[in-house]
């Protein structure tokens, strides 16, 4: 059973205009940037991303933005990007803003094989417009349903040539559960190593769960905001 | 008055040793600088991390670790990391004991309001939902008024609510009040220098006041 496939462009070759994507990622933290790169060198158009954010104006999903390739954004925090704004005062992109945790327990329930989850967040605002809502224990609880994606692009540190994969620090967010949620999920990986290589016991995301795997030759991995303290 | 870092100064004091906190972005992350040495107190990030550390050393930045607001931090030791679904999970099962968050709003009856202005600039609600929905204690730093001059503190939110009757407490730059269950901004302490006046007229919701006011304990 081998899944690995060349490069970012054979990994992503049969994702089709209009497809639902996934992107693992928490601002430019763990985001799978090669994909979204050979995505933008395709031109693939009318894309539905299901991200945490969009990225900045001239990285991560801010690259597919600046190339008109979204249609629909589904997210829970869009600031620190100055095209995806014009684009929504605009009318040209839609956008979804959902809560966090909703977010990824959607990824979650798609993952574990469950229709869809009950969340306290977003009761008595918004967010609950035309949602069904159940009483548990006398607390409200809003009906969500579990995302239905074709494709889940999801970045880990370390993964092997049966899938699976090993994320790392913060960088790990939203990836493992949106791997598991893909129809068809594709990992890009800062190292790419034999099946057996791996200690078991470390695996966060099965390799069931992935079907396509890659090593990126150069994660540039920017820093959205450099925070230090002073050596005194 | 109190500074932004005079708020942090005085929620820091709602903090007990042995808590899991998170904290918001702005004057809520200041917080963290004002704990008491020595006080155990584990410090969540939402984005998948128990226990943030301070900013690191230049050099030492590290781009797979960073914290909600997308800061680069560091890890204290005993530290943990997992994925958003379980970050949220532990939000919501209530095992985080204290919530500090801003807010642009708050009601008497503990509603708030701080993820989008009609008209304006969306930039959406994060994970602030999910933690007001579900936190057992929730703290939120504000100013007292808006750049307006006109009070935060109302009868009714009137910006797209954030969560409704979840709001315990509030320090702002003028004084520290507590949402009354059964509604109505009690008013617990006041900021060195401020007067009582000075926080009825900077109050627009049903403000509650017994007796004499101390002045806030900052040392």
């Amino acid at each position: 059973m081998n899944k690995v496939v060349a490069s970012a462009q054979e990994a992503i070759a049969d994702i089709h205009d209009g497809a639902v994507l996934m992107l693992g990622g928490f601002g430019l933290c763990g985001i799978p940037e090669h994909c979204i790169a050979a995505l933008v060198e395709k031109g693939t158009k009318n894309l539905t991303c299901i991200s945490n954010n969009a990225g900045v104006d001239d990285f991560g999903i801010g690259l597919m933005l600046q190339h008109r390739q979204v249609k629909k954004m589904i997210s829970s925090y869009v600031g620190e990007n100055a095209e995806f704004e014009r684009q929504l005062l605009s009318g040209e992109l839609e956008v979804e803003l959902i809560p966090q945790g909703t977010l990824a327990t959607r990824c979650m329930a798609a993952g574990y094989g469950m229709p869809a989850i009950f969340t306290p967040a977003g009761v008595g605002t918004e967010v609950a417009e035309g949602k069904e809502i159940r009483i548990f224990n006398g607390k409200e609880y809003l009906l969500e349903y579990a995302f239905d994606a074709d494709f889940a692009i999801v970045k880990a540190w370390k993964g092997d040539t049966m899938g699976n994969l090993i994320f790392k620090e913060t960088a790990r967010n939203f990836n493992p559960m949106m791997a598991m949620a893909g129809k068809i999920t594709i990992a890009e990986v800062e190292e790419l190593v034999p099946a057996g290589t791996l200690d078991p016991d470390h695996i966060h995301t099965p390799g069931i769960y992935v079907h396509r795997i890659f090593q990126g030759n150069h994660f540039e991995k920017r820093i959205e905001q450099r925070t230090l303290r002073p050596r005194s | 008055m109190l500074d932004k870092n005079g708020i942090a100064k005085r929620i820091a004091r709602e903090v007990r040793d042995g808590y899991y906190v998170n904290l918001g972005i702005g004057i809520p992350t200041l917080v963290a600088n004002y704990i008491p040495e020595g006080m155990n107190v584990v410090l969540q990030s939402e984005n998948g991390l128990l226990g943030i550390g301070p900013f690191p050393f230049e050099g030492d930045e590290n781009p797979d670790l960073i914290n909600a607001g997308k800061q680069t931090i560091t890890t204290t030791p005993g530290s943990s990391f997992f994925d958003s679904a379980m970050s949220f999970g532990m939000i919501r099962a209530g095992k985080v004991d204290l919530t500090i968050l801003g807010a642009m709003e708050v009601s008497e009856n503990g509603d708030i309001a701080n993820w989008k202005i009609p008209g304006k600039m969306v930039k959406g609600m994060g994970g602030a939902m999910d933690l007001v929905a579900s936190a057992k204690n929730i703290v939120v730093a504000m100013q007292h008024v808006n750049k307006a001059g006109e009070s935060k503190l109302l009868p009714q939110c009137s910006l797209p609510l954030t969560g409704v009757g979840c709001v315990k407490k509030i320090v702002t730059e003028l004084a520290v009040l507590d949402v009354l269950p059964e509604g109505g901004f009690k008013l617990l302490e006041r900021a060195p220098g401020v007067s009582v006046e000075t926080i009825q007229q900077a109050t627009a919701g049903k403000l509650l006041i017994e007796g004499e006011i101390p002045e806030m304990n900052l040392d």
